[in-house]
């Protein structure tokens, strides 16, 4: 079972039917408790970064604990944003998973970034199996996230700035851009995610 | 570098049980598909980069209808969905986002209660609202206009609301400016002077409007060729293009559309046949 988290901001449908059609068996989890039966994590991604890490706050146990027994976690989008130290858009700290700082896009580009840019890989990655250089997929954001370590960028995408697109350290992946509105490419990646569960 | 986008728009009479797409619907070599999810999973495999649902009826179970539409569409097609048409309210935006919906646009609803636009935004996020503002020229200079230098005489552009049936005496590039600081994610600009002419967008409007925000904006209404599209993203700063008829009536394929752009220097999303 994977567990999409809902801290009740926004719908969770799309990703909910994309994990669903990848033979992901999801479950939607509204309190930190229903967490125990998952073999992974989803945190999705909507709302600002303010708000996500307060709905979030009552998971952060439970997280930490299972992202140390080694269990998958895929954040996306603020839910990806949500695992650096900090952002720019609040002054609420984030889980601090990975090492980094989330800032504003740069000016001279319309914000939000709001559709399809391409990724280039940085390096090979389980999740990224079956997509190339230059596959397009589906972004909504006005903050980025710059890890400290930049081995964990895995793939970047270029909009005013190159940033990072995939971001993978040990257990944790994150996705900057939304795989279940990405068409196939997008489904490709949550098949993969679903692969590593098996494993 | 991000991609323009090409957004087919599906023109929905809800007013029978599942919903169907008017203007009748011709693919090449592709069967009829006039129930608007089918129509959506085609989109889909043509390569288009997101969907408007627009609710073209008047009935009371509309809502209803539409929630439908994009609950089936949604379990199959994934990419952005907008649904557009008779939202008045956080609760029919609400109906919306539950259904699957990923943005909701709002007309009329905006210029009555401009609340809205932040409420919506606040509720479901920045990106979650589109702004519709469909556009008349009105030539001559006006004091207070943003007035436009245009091949036909100058003019500013006015909103209209009701579906083009009642305008408002508010200035559309006005507007565009303060549904952007009221928290609108894209602006799904309409020439009312174009739309249904298939005579092409109006340039001098997307121009200006794109040049006055800086939050995306769709250029809509008049779209009639592929060359109508290269133009409108070629000399403007539009994000999107919408169409429907050229769509609809299967003369071009969205791939044809896209394949088209690119040979003429535009930055489109090409996916690998499969």
């Amino acid at each position: 079972m994977i567990a999409i988290i809902d801290y009740g901001m926004g719908n969770l449908k799309s990703i909910h039917n994309a994990l669903t059609t990848v033979a992901g068996n999801p479950v939607i989890i509204p309190e930190s408790r229903d967490l125990a039966g998952a073999d992974a994590i989803v945190i999705p991604g909507v709302g600002a970064f303010g708000d996500a890490m307060r709905n979030l706050s009552p998971f952060a146990d439970a997280l930490f604990d299972l992202v140390d027994s080694g269990m998958p976690v895929l954040g996306i989008c603020i839910g990806m944003q949500v695992l650096l130290d900090r952002s720019e858009e609040s002054d609420a700290a984030g889980f601090g998973l990975i090492r980094g700082d989330v800032v504003r896009l740069p000016d001279g580009v319309r914000i939000p970034q709001m559709g399809w840019n391409e990724l280039t890989i940085r390096r090979d990655s389980d999740l990224l199996a079956g997509i190339e250089d230059g596959d397009f997929f589906y972004f909504v954001h006005s903050y980025y996230c710059v890890p400290e370590d930049g081995q964990t960028v895995v793939a970047t995408t270029d909009y005013g700035v190159d940033m990072a697109a995939v971001v993978e350290q040990d257990n944790i992946h994150a996705v900057q851009f939304h795989p279940e509105k990405s068409s196939k490419k997008g489904l490709v990646i949550l098949k993969n995610f679903v692969e590593m569960i098996k494993c | 570098m991000l991609a323009k986008r090409i957004i087919p728009c599906l023109d929905c009479d809800l007013g029978v049980p599942r919903g169907r797409v008017v203007k009748g619907v011709k693919f090449k070599q592709i069967r009829y598909a006039g129930v608007p999810w089918e129509l959506a999973e085609e989109y889909d495999r043509q390569g288009a980069d997101e969907l408007i649902f627009l609710d073209i009826t008047a009935s009371h179970e509309r809502r209803e209808t539409m929630a439908k539409v994009i609950e089936k569409t949604s379990e199959n097609v994934f990419m952005p969905l907008t649904v557009g048409g008779g939202i008045k309210s956080l609760s029919d935006a609400r109906t919306a986002f539950n259904a699957g919906a990923d943005k909701v646009a709002i007309n009329t609803a905006a210029l009555k209660n401009p609340g809205l636009i932040r409420e919506i935004a606040e509720y479901f996020g920045t990106q979650a609202c589109v702004v519709a503002i469909d556009a008349k020229r009105r030539y001559g200079r006006e004091p207070g206009r943003v007035v436009v230098d245009t091949p036909d005489g100058e003019c500013w552009f006015e909103c209209s609301f009701y579906g083009g049936r009642e305008f408002t005496g508010i200035d559309a590039i006005q507007w565009a400016i303060e549904v952007e600081e009221r928290g609108a994610g894209d602006i799904m600009l309409t020439s009312m002077d174009r739309d249904g002419t298939k005579e092409g967008f109006d340039i001098e409007l997307t121009a200006a409007v794109s040049d006055s925000v800086n939050i995306p904006v769709i250029a809509s209404g008049g779209c009639g060729s592929p060359e109508h599209i290269l133009e409108v993203l070629k000399e403007t700063n539009a994000s999107a293009a919408l169409a429907a008829s050229i769509f609809h009536f299967g003369e071009y394929t969205v791939s044809d559309v896209k394949e088209y752009l690119r040979k003429g220097g535009v930055h489109v999303r090409l996916q690998a046949r499969s």
